[in-house]
C-alpha cells in the first residue's frame, strides 16, 4: 500500500488522518497516485492539482525520501521506498508568509 | 418560536451562531473549515437548513460546501468553475491586457424559490449558476463577454463579482456588482446584461463618469420596493429609484462618504445602515470609533449610532459582505469586523451587544429568521 501524508487543511477537507493508505495499480507515479487518492477522496479533486489540465497548484509541493519531486514529470515512476510502502508519499503546503 | 441563526464566514473558518427571538444570549459554533478562508455562507430562503459555504485559500483552491441541516454536518460540493469558452483577457491594474483566471467565490446567492438553484459571483469576475445544489456549475456567460469586459481592471481585492440581488417580484430581473467594473442589470434571468451605473462619478477614472469602471463596493434592495437600491460605492453613498436607470448621491452627512457595507431595515424600507471608514489607505473606521450610520430617511440625513460599540482606540474595518438584517421587528442588525468581532442590535440598530470578540477577521455575515 502507498502511503500518502496530507496537510492538515486536507485532512479536515478529506475527513482523514495525517496519513492514508492507497491501493495503486501499475506504475507508481505522481499522476497514478493522484488518481487513486482522488478517487478515494472526491473532496479533495481541484485542490492539489487543476482537475482539468492535472498541473500541480503553484503552492503545492510534493516530497519523498528527503527529495524535492515537485518539478518531476507527472509520469516519472516515484523512489522504490514509495512504491513498496517504506516510505510516505507527502503532500506539502509550500511554506509562504511569516 | 422564532429565532436567528448567524452565517459567519472568516479568515480562518465559519462559524454558526444562534439566538432566539430576544436575540440576547448566543451559541456559538465551530471553527467549521478551520484554517480555511471562507468568504460567504448563506440559507437557501425556500429550505433554511440547506446552507452553502464558499471556503477557499491560496494553496489548496476553491472549494464548495453544503450543509442539508441547517449547519451541523456538511459535505463538498462542486468546485469545477470553468470559463464558458475561451475567456480572453481583461484589463490589468497597469492597463495591460491579463487573462482570465478563476479565484474563488466570493458570493452565494441561493435562489429565493428553489433550494437546489444557486447562483456564485467569483474572482475574476464571472456570475455561475448550479441547478443541483452546487454539485455542477456552469457559467451564465453573457455578463463576462459583455461588450466592456476586456476594460473591467480589478479593485484592491482582486476582480470580484461580489454582489448578486434577484429581484422577489420578479426572478427574471437581477442586479449584479463588480470591483471595479460597477453595476449590471439583467432583465432575462441572466442571459444578456447591461450596465447601470448613470450617474456615477469616480475621480479614480479619467473619465469620471464613464459607462463602467467604477469601483461598486455593495448593492441592497428591500424586497418590498425592488426598484429602489441603495449602494456603498468606493466613495460616495448612492441611491437609485429606477430599478438603476440612474443613480444620485444620498452621502448627506456622513463623516466619510467611503465605506464597504450597506444595508435597509426589513421593515422600514427607507431605513439605511453604512458604516463608513476612512479611507484610501487607512481602511479602519475613523476617530477610533466604530460607530454605524443609520438615515431614516433614505439616505441625505444620517444619524451616528453608537451605543454598546467602542468609542476609543477602536482601528477595525467592516467589510461589504459583513453587514446583514434579520426579518424580525424590530428588525435585527449585525456586522462584523476585521478584529473579529460580531455585534448585534435587536432594535434597529438604537444598541449594540458583542456577541463573540475575538474571532478570526470576518469576511461575511449573513442571517436566518427561523420561525
Amino acid at each position: 500500500m502507498i502511503q500518502v501524508v496530507l496537510p492538515k487543511n486536507l485532512q479536515i477537507l478529506a475527513g482523514v488522518g495525517r496519513t492514508v493508505e492507497l491501493q495503486v495499480s501499475g506504475p507508481v507515479t505522481q499522476r497514478s497516485v493522484l488518481d487513486a487518492l482522488e478517487e478515494s477522496y472526491p473532496a479533495l479533486i481541484g485542490t492539489m492539482r487543476d482537475r482539468n489540465t492535472k498541473q500541480r497548484r503553484p503552492m503545492i509541493r510534493f516530497f519523498a525520501c528527503e527529495e524535492d519531486l515537485s518539478h518531476e514529470s507527472l509520469d516519472a515512476e516515484l523512489p522504490p521506498e514509495v512504491a513498496s510502502g517504506k516510505e510516505p508519499f507527502l503532500i506539502i503546503g509550500a511554506i509562504a508568509g511569516g | 418560536m422564532s429565532g436567528v441563526r448567524l452565517l459567519v464566514g472568516t479568515r480562518k473558518g465559519a462559524f454558526v451562531i444562534t439566538s432566539d427571538g430576544g436575540r440576547k444570549t448566543w451559541k456559538v459554533e465551530g471553527p467549521h473549515f478551520a484554517g480555511w478562508e471562507i468568504y460567504h455562507v448563506k440559507g437557501s430562503p425556500a429550505n433554511p437548513k440547506r446552507l452553502y459555504a464558499s471556503q477557499s485559500s491560496g494553496w489548496f483552491g476553491q472549494v464548495l460546501q453544503r450543509s442539508n441541516d441547517g449547519g451541523s454536518t456538511w459535505e463538498a460540493a462542486g468546485n469545477d468553475f470553468r470559463y464558458e469558452g475561451t475567456p480572453g483577457t481583461h484589463t490589468w491594474y497597469d492597463g495591460s491586457p491579463h487573462p482570465w483566471e478563476f479565484k474563488r467565490v466570493w458570493h452565494i446567492e441561493p435562489s429565493l424559490t428553489d433550494p437546489d438553484m444557486i447562483y456564485a459571483g467569483v474572482e475574476d469576475a464571472a456570475l455561475f449558476a448550479s441547478k443541483d445544489a452546487g454539485t455542477t456549475w456552469a457559467e451564465m456567460p453573457g455578463l463576462r463577454t459583455h461588450e466592456t469586459a476586456p476594460g473591467w481592471a480589478p479593485g484592491a481585492g482582486g476582480l470580484c463579482l461580489h454582489t448578486i440581488v434577484i429581484d422577489p417580484k420578479n426572478p427574471d430581473r437581477m442586479f449584479i456588482a463588480i470591483s471595479s467594473a460597477g453595476v449590471f442589470r439583467s432583465d432575462d434571468a441572466g442571459k444578456s446584461w447591461r450596465p447601470a451605473n448613470r450617474g456615477l462619478r469616480s475621480n479614480t477614472m479619467p473619465d469620471e463618469d464613464a459607462e463602467v469602471g467604477h469601483c461598486v463596493h455593495r448593492i441592497a434592495m428591500h424586497p418590498s420596493r425592488p426598484n429602489t437600491l441603495f449602494m456603498q460605492k468606493h466613495w460616495d453613498v448612492m441611491r437609485t429609484d429606477d430599478g438603476a436607470e440612474s443613480w444620485r448621491e444620498i452621502s448627506g452627512n456622513l463623516p466619510t462618504d467611503f465605506g464597504f457595507v450597506i444595508d435597509v431595515n426589513s421593515n422600514e424600507p427607507d431605513t439605511v445602515y453604512v458604516i463608513p471608514i476612512t479611507s484610501d489607505s487607512h481602511h479602519f473606521v475613523s476617530e477610533g470609533k466604530l460607530r454605524v450610520y443609520r438615515s431614516k430617511t433614505g439616505g441625505d440625513d444620517w444619524e451616528a449610532l453608537t451605543n454598546g460599540l467602542p468609542q476609543k482606540d477602536c482601528y477595525v474595518n467592516v467589510l461589504r459582505d459583513a453587514m446583514t438584517v434579520d426579518q424580525l421587528d424590530p428588525c435585527g442588525v449585525y456586522f462584523g469586523t476585521s478584529g473579529g468581532q460580531v455585534y448585534a442590535s435587536a432594535n434597529g440598530g438604537d444598541s449594540w451587544d458583542t456577541i463573540v470578540r475575538d474571532l478570526p477577521p470576518v469576511l461575511s455575515v449573513e442571517v436566518q429568521t427561523l420561525k
